[in-house]
């Protein structure tokens, strides 16, 4: 019974998400097992919120006083995880200066889990991590930034004057000298 | 008076091409159409590969992937069935490990030849030792194809990019890029899609 509820409530939260799309009632009703098994592996337990790439978009344009570093890597990505040091450290020296550091996570769902949540707890990261889970990488890559190939680490700088996008690692040096030219 | 003008001018030059360098090093490279260079590198069973050895050859797949990243595993068995159906058809798969194995050593000689016999690699897999080759290519990531036409003005680059567009799960792919390119190629035809995109690793140098 408790499961049942708890799947009512998956099936809720499912429909709900789907608004955008317009799906007779039959099509959805065909799609439930799908759908069901696509949440269940995604595992209700995963701690950091998953976006496809339609979610995620917004997050990209946002108009708000803020600047956003918008950091996309991984667990396996070596040079990924050299450089999120330094974006934490930016995330806390500049939060007065209107900075938000959010690191996108292109982790492959059976990793999420085994390596992402404890990576994160291990290094204590206190930037927000997001998951990105859309496996249309052809058709989103060139929305993030026209330029980019593919290849991680990569990252976006933008406010809403401008934006800035860097397909390579960053030292702390580097990361400092492109974001002042966004904060000065 | 002159000589100095043009040591100013040679200086603001060369300051213009450090600062612009900086955050593009990833343009250089082939386009659609150019010719692609040959190379010489060494195959995990030793013996040396060149395009050129592939007298009957139409084409070649000019892969460039390695051991340790997540997305090239994900597509050794792709990158296998794709070599046995297109070698038959003239169009091979060259493999070519563009990562320096002393700042990944996952990828070394011995572990490419020890990748190579437990997937049982058909086709050459090769280590771009120096790591001359890729950048000539403009590779940035793996997998990263090179689709090239052999013609008689040299092997010619008709699709760069990613295999197809769902690197996590082949069952799911929608569209094969690279099928549909050799295939379009193979026929005479216009590839529709010459150039795609996909999250890869980059390559350590």
């Amino acid at each position: 019974m408790k499961y049942l509820m708890f799947f009512g409530m998956l099936m809720l939260f499912i429909t709900s998400g789907c608004n955008g799309k317009t799906k007779t009632d039959n099509k959805e009703k065909d799609a439930q097992p799908e759908y069901a098994e696509v949440q269940s592996e995604l595992g209700d337990q995963v701690k950091f919120p998953i976006y496809d790439f339609e979610s995620f978009e917004p997050l990209l344009y946002k108009e708000d006083d803020k600047t956003y570093i918008i950091n996309f890597w991984a667990t396996w990505c070596k040079p990924c995880i050299v450089e999120l040091p330094y974006f934490e450290k930016v995330n806390v020296e500049q939060k007065n200066n209107n900075v938000e550091v959010i690191l996108v996570s292109l982790d492959m769902p059976s990793m999420w889990k085994s390596k992402l949540e404890p990576f994160v707890e291990k290094k204590d990261l206190k930037s927000k991590v997001i998951i990105l889970d859309d496996p249309k990488q052809n058709d989103w890559i060139p929305k993030v930034a026209e330029e980019w190939g593919g290849g991680i680490p990569a990252t976006l700088i933008y406010n809403k004057d401008k934006r800035s996008f860097y397909e390579q690692g960053l030292t702390y040096e580097e990361l400092n000298e492109e974001l002042n030219k966004f904060i000065n | 008076m002159k000589t100095l003008k043009v040591l100013g001018l040679l200086a603001l030059v060369v300051l213009l091409g450090a600062f612009s360098s900086k955050f593009t090093s990833t343009d250089a490279g082939y386009g659609i159409g150019d010719t692609a260079t040959d190379f010489s590198l060494k195959n995990v069973d030793g013996k040396m590969v060149s395009l050129s050895d592939f007298e009957n050859a139409k084409g070649f797949l000019v892969i460039f992937t390695c051991n340790t990243c997540p997305y090239s595993v994900a597509y050794e068995d792709r990158i296998n069935a794709l070599d046995a159906k297109y070698k038959p058809l003239g169009v091979p798969v060259i493999a070519i490990n563009p990562n320096n194995p002393e700042k990944k050593p996952g990828d070394s000689f011995a572990a490419m030849k020890t990748r190579a016999a437990e997937k049982g690699f058909t086709f050459p897999y090769l280590l771009d030792e120096g790591q001359k080759i890729y950048p000539q290519y403009g590779a940035t990531r793996t997998p990263h194809v090179y689709l090239l036409e052999k013609t008689s003005n040299g092997n010619v680059v008709k699709y760069i990019g990613a295999i197809d567009d769902n690197s996590r799960d082949a069952s799911e792919v929608e569209e094969k890029f690279v099928e549909n390119a050799v295939d379009s190629m193979l026929a005479g035809k216009e590839i529709k899609t010459t150039t795609t995109r996909a999250i890869g690793c980059s390559i350590k140098v």
